[in-house]
């Protein structure tokens, strides 16, 4: 806070020195001369303070701090900021409070300011502004009308006293006021109209100062004032409820706050968590808000339409209890607490898995059980992991494109109703995340899918995978059998990828290609079906290409390439045929219908060997348990800034569109002077001032100006 | 007898002043005009009553004395609210209920269907700048008068899709209609638009068509750029409304909006051509530098009324989807910044009395300012406020 406070002078200095004229600020050996020279010096502070130039710089410096904070991101974890501008600058934007500038000393030192240069200027144009407002200068002198932009001069032909009855008539029916002055060679007839502009002025400036006032007061000031005058901490959010000490929690008294209140289904809270740097406060409630249920209503596109908590809400003190329900743009305030429907969350669905192990000869597929938010340790399922469930959603609503972005011109023109082709909504069901963190700590996070996709006419289960949370998910697409559905898959792959089981396998592969009498030729195809299984258990595709560049001579890789993809697609065949056969399901006949599973089959298992997981986490059935995240406000300045955003609109049109007229008729015996006058300099004058002119030159019987 | 006009006052009222047309005539038309509105609005209420809500039916009755005040105002608004109205309501009768019509019927393929109505105006608008271009090169009056017919004609085809894409909103399903101010697409339209017709009403008031070719440059860019987001985004396809842009203050927040960053615009057109005028380029060709540091004080006037208003909404609005007023998000905080920019123009300008190339580049840099908040915002920073993402 302190190098804050240094930096206000400093900054203002620099924009003022280029700003301020010389002589305005008071020299330092008068500063010296004692008290009269003291009391000049306050007034010339005033006087700096309540000028435009101040002004004008505090709202420049004002614009450019703005900027800071939009392009500086607010409010991230440290780290974050590390990351982005190093060791060296991360902790001297920190004590410059760039991230959160919004709340940094020097930026409301500035909006201090600007309230009292605002406050100082209207407390000095009060008195010249209502004189302004209520004279009518009938004592201008000639000679100044004459020098006006705006006068004429008309040859009367009508006595002074006629002439004065024509024109009060006039000026009474235009709508103007009016003074006279009687004077020795003829009297001053001073008018004006649209007074009330200047009052724009007053309440246009007052709304700044009640807007400043009350942003202040719901801002973070009075939070922070109690944390610097008071007992009041921040605290790590890693810990229950329970555990929170008393220095971070906040009485229901408390001035001004905003704050998350999560709520899970059946559960309920009275309390908010407010975040104060990196850690947390927890603000009481002067009620319990409990949820029944979350809804979530949806367009037939699948686009959510409508959010809604059904909340019950029981103050503590009266015991009164009554239901609510709560939407996005349908705010409920009670007993100065305003909630809003800020957000969802799962709030510990409970989901029921099938673990399918992924190792060969490992015990077939096991049920398993657990929550959305729970951490498991496997290790008595023999996994050195633990489990992380992070979340489920039930609906999934992809945008399937039949055709690519940019329809061209044809689905341009045709109305925008029917200009919906393209784009074809399906729901893919419902989707589970997780995390398997190993002993080391380092986690991969999963993707699942619970139903399986169809793509161009083919079923596949979809399993996302992604070792940091940088990365995209990449997916592993399980093909379904017909017949057996995702069992087939799981079967090749323990039979695939089992050592024990290679020779069989290779063995059947070789007799299955060559089934004549040349048995040694039916050995070198076993022993090299034998050798790929190996490379691919190994390291997949990759392996294989590898051994061909080095082992293979140029010209005849393309070949052997070939060769070794028919004999990996032949071995996936035929572990297929012998799951059938373990399965007692019958036996099929190769051909091209099969060809599609047996590609699917084999990507996935390539694509299987870098899955990272030992086993597949497959969701078979779960309860849903949704929460809903609301938000608490208090903001007793509310009013104060509402009356002031009233103010500001009526004083800006005010003083904007209510235009300051004041025209003068100089009655003399020999001559009609008119003059005329504005605040508002602009061409309408020129206007208004010529069908004055002209109407009151009828009026008095002159002829009218030519121009 | 002798007269003195003082030199100042000879240059000039406008030509269009209206040289005190028969008064009886002018109250006949007000009477008509307002008689009409009423009319509209009473149809509207006894045909819609029913499906409307205590702020449907204060919004309806509100846009009578609204409207009647505009068409006294500015009287050629009378015929292009009428022409607008006829030809929406024909849009709508044409449609009878069923989108698949937009196809079939020939009026709504190639007129008045949304998408129709919006190619219309964006060629329309082309072409007029164009015509202004040429006006200003040839020095030819019946080229800019050309422009400015043109220009009425885009701004009526503009304001007939918008209105007839609001009908075919429903037409996706009742819960899915909505005003089309909510995505960039739309917004594009109605800024094109609004811009338009706040040349138009200055354009009657100073009698002057000479800015029209700068003014419908920027009107131009703009349809340029709507166009390429239509065609290479889709944008054109009519989206349902996410929850928290369900609200009444839409309505009033986006058109206030508008016209703010309208008027800028248009105050930004004026500096530009201020600069050149003073520097001796293109010289009587351009209005007069008083006429254009007029405009651009009255633009900049009426826009910074309107953004206050806008903003005013937003907060409220705000208070009501975010929770909170005010909360430093990026849109909000560019708001306050272009805000702050034209506060300290008018400050300038009313209380300090500066006039001339410095207001004018002021203003031209306004722009970039007031472009940033409206797309730059959207484009480059992430917040609340991204509807109209890119």
């Amino acid at each position: 806070m302190m190098g804050d406070g240094e930096s206000v002078p400093f900054l203002l200095s620099l924009f003022l020195s280029g700003l301020v004229p010389d002589g305005f600020l008071p020299q330092r050996p008068r500063m010296q001369q004692g008290a009269s020279a003291r009391v000049s010096a306050i007034q010339a502070l005033i006087e700096l303070l309540s000028s435009m130039r101040f002004a004008i710089s505090l709202l420049t410096v004002l614009a450019i701090a703005s900027i800071i904070g939009t392009v500086v991101q607010q409010n991230e974890p440290a780290n974050a900021y590390l990351n982005q501008f190093g060791q060296f600058w991360e902790p001297v934007f920190a004590r410059m409070g760039l991230y959160s500038v919004y709340g940094a000393g020097w930026f409301l030192a500035i909006l201090a300011f600007l309230v009292l240069s605002t406050m100082l200027c209207i407390i000095r144009q009060a008195t010249p502004m209502l004189r302004e407002m209520r004279g009518f200068h009938e004592h201008a002198r000639e000679v100044s009308l004459r020098l006006f932009a705006h006068h004429a001069s008309l040859v009367p032909t009508l006595p002074p006293q006629a002439r004065r009855g024509a024109v009060t008539d006039y000026l009474a029916g235009e709508g103007f006021r009016f003074r006279i002055d009687e004077r020795e060679d003829g009297a001053l007839v001073a008018a004006r109209q649209g007074g009330a502009g200047r009052i724009g002025y007053f309440l246009a400036h007052t709304a700044i100062v009640l807007i400043c006032a009350g942003g202040l007061l719901d801002g973070d000031l009075p939070l922070a004032l109690q944390m610097y005058l008071g007992d009041k901490a921040p605290t790590s959010g890693n810990r229950p409820v329970a555990d929170i000490p008393a220095s971070a929690r906040l009485g229901p008294d408390n001035w001004s706050y905003r704050g998350n209140v999560y709520i899970p289904e059946g559960g309920s809270a009275d309390f908010a968590v407010l975040n104060a740097g990196d850690g947390i406060l927890l603000q009481s409630l002067p009620f319990r808000v409990a949820l029944q249920r979350f809804r979530i209503d949806y367009y037939a596109s699948g686009m959510p339409r409508r959010y809604a908590s059904d909340l019950v809400i029981t103050d503590n003190d009266s015991g009164e209890r009554f239901e609510r329900t709560l939407e996005v743009n349908k705010p409920f305030t009670y007993r100065g607490v305003t909630l809003f429907q800020s957000g969802f969350d799962d709030g510990g669905s409970r989901l029921r898995f099938t673990v399918r192990d992924l190792a060969p000869g490992a015990h077939p597929p096991y049920p398993f059980a657990g929550e959305v938010g729970a951490r498991i340790p496997l290790e008595t399922l023999g996994y050195g992991y633990t489990l992380e469930i992070t979340g489920f959603r039930p609906i999934n609503v992809e945008n399937m494109a039949a055709t690519a972005p940019g329809g061209g011109f044809e689905s341009f023109f045709g109305g925008g109703a029917n200009a919906q082709s393209g784009k074809k909504p399906r729901n893919l069901g419902p989707s589970y995340t997780f995390k398997l963190r190993d002993a080391a700590g380092q986690a991969r996070e999963f993707s699942n899918y619970m139903l399986p996709v169809e793509i161009d006419g083919r079923w596949y289960l979809y399993s996302g995978m992604r070792a940091s949370q940088m990365e995209p998910f990449s997916y592993l697409r399980i093909p379904l059998d017909g017949d057996a559905g995702v069992d087939a898959w799981f079967a090749i792959r323990h039979i695939f990828f089992d050592p024990a089981r290679l020779d069989a396998l290779a063995a059947r592969f070789a007799a299955r290609n060559l089934d004549g009498d040349d048995s040694t030729l039916r050995e070198r195809l076993k022993e090299a079906a034998g050798h790929t299984l190996a490379l691919f258990a190994d390291g997949g595709f990759a392996a294989i290409s590898e051994f061909i560049e080095k082992s293979i001579p140029e010209a005849e890789r393309e070949r052997s390439g070939a060769a070794f993809l028919q004999i990996i697609q032949g071995l996936t065949w035929d572990a297929w045929m012998i799951a059938r056969e373990e399965a007692g399901q019958a036996a099929l006949e190769p051909g091209e219908a099969h060809a599609p599973f047996v590609r699917d089959a084999l990507i996935a298992l390539a694509d299987s060997s870098r899955y990272g997981a030992p086993f597949y986490l497959q969701l078979n059935a779960y309860e849903q348990r949704q929460a809903t995240v609301l938000q608490a406000t208090r903001s007793p300045g509310k009013a104060l800034v509402y009356s002031g955003a009233l103010l500001l609109a009526l004083g800006v049109f005010g003083m904007l569109y209510i235009r300051e007229r004041r025209l003068f008729v100089l009655l003399k015996n020999d001559e009609t002077l008119l003059a005329m006058s504005s605040n508002r300099k602009t061409i309408d004058l020129d206007e208004t001032f010529a069908r004055h002119r002209d109407a009151l030159a009828a009026a008095l019987g002159a002829t009218a100006p030519q121009n | 007898m002798e007269l003195a006009p003082s030199p100042s006052s000879s240059s000039a009222a406008p030509p269009s002043a209206p040289g005190a047309p028969a008064p009886k005539r002018r109250a006949y038309g007000d009477w008509l005009y307002a008689l009409a509105l009423v009319t509209g609005a009473c149809f509207a209420f006894l045909r819609y009553g029913q499906a409307m809500d205590g702020y449907d039916a204060a919004i309806l009755v509100l846009h009578v004395p609204i409207l009647a005040a505009l068409g006294r105002a500015w009287r050629p608004f009378r015929p292009f609210l009428a022409i607008v109205a006829v030809l929406a309501l024909a849009g709508i009768w044409l449609y009878q209920g069923d989108p698949a019509r937009a196809e079939q019927t020939f009026f709504l393929k190639y007129l008045i269907s949304s998408q129709a109505a919006i190619a219309w105006m964006s060629a329309l608008f082309f072409i007029a700048t164009g015509a202004y271009w040429l006006g200003m090169a040839a020095r030819s009056d019946f080229a800019e008068r050309t422009g400015s017919a043109l220009t009425w004609a885009a701004s009526v085809m503009g304001a007939t899709g918008l209105f007839v894409r609001w009908y075919e909103s429903y037409l996706l399903g009742p819960d899915i209609g909505h005003i089309p101010i909510s995505n960039l697409y739309e917004v594009f339209v109605l800024f094109s638009l609004i811009t338009a017709l706040l040349y138009l009403f200055y354009e009657g008031r100073y009698g002057t068509r000479k800015l029209g070719a700068f003014v419908l440059l920027t009107v131009s860019i703009a349809v340029a750029f709507l166009l390429w987001y239509a065609f290479t985004r889709e944008a054109y396809q009519i989206q349902p409304l996410v929850p928290a842009l369900q609200s009444y203050w839409m309505k009033v927040h986006v058109p206030a909006n508008f016209v703010g960053y309208g008027g800028f615009a248009l105050a930004a057109m004026a500096g530009a051509a201020h600069l050149l005028v003073s520097r001796g380029i293109l010289a009587g060709r351009l209005p007069a530098p008083k006429v254009l540091e007029d405009v651009m004080y009255k633009a900049i006037a009426i826009g910074f009324a309107f953004f206050t208003i806008a903003t005013i909404l937003g907060a409220l609005w705000a208070a009501e989807a975010w929770g909170s007023y005010w909360s430093w998000d990026p849109k909000e905080t560019w708001a306050l910044i272009v805000w702050l920019n034209y506060a300290i123009w008018l400050h300038m300008r009313l209380t300090r009395g500066l006039r001339g190339a410095m207001l004018a580049w002021w203003a031209l840099g306004g722009l970039l300012v007031t472009t940033f908040a409206f797309l730059g915002v959207n484009m480059f920073l992430s917040g609340l406020h991204s509807y109209g993402s890119l």
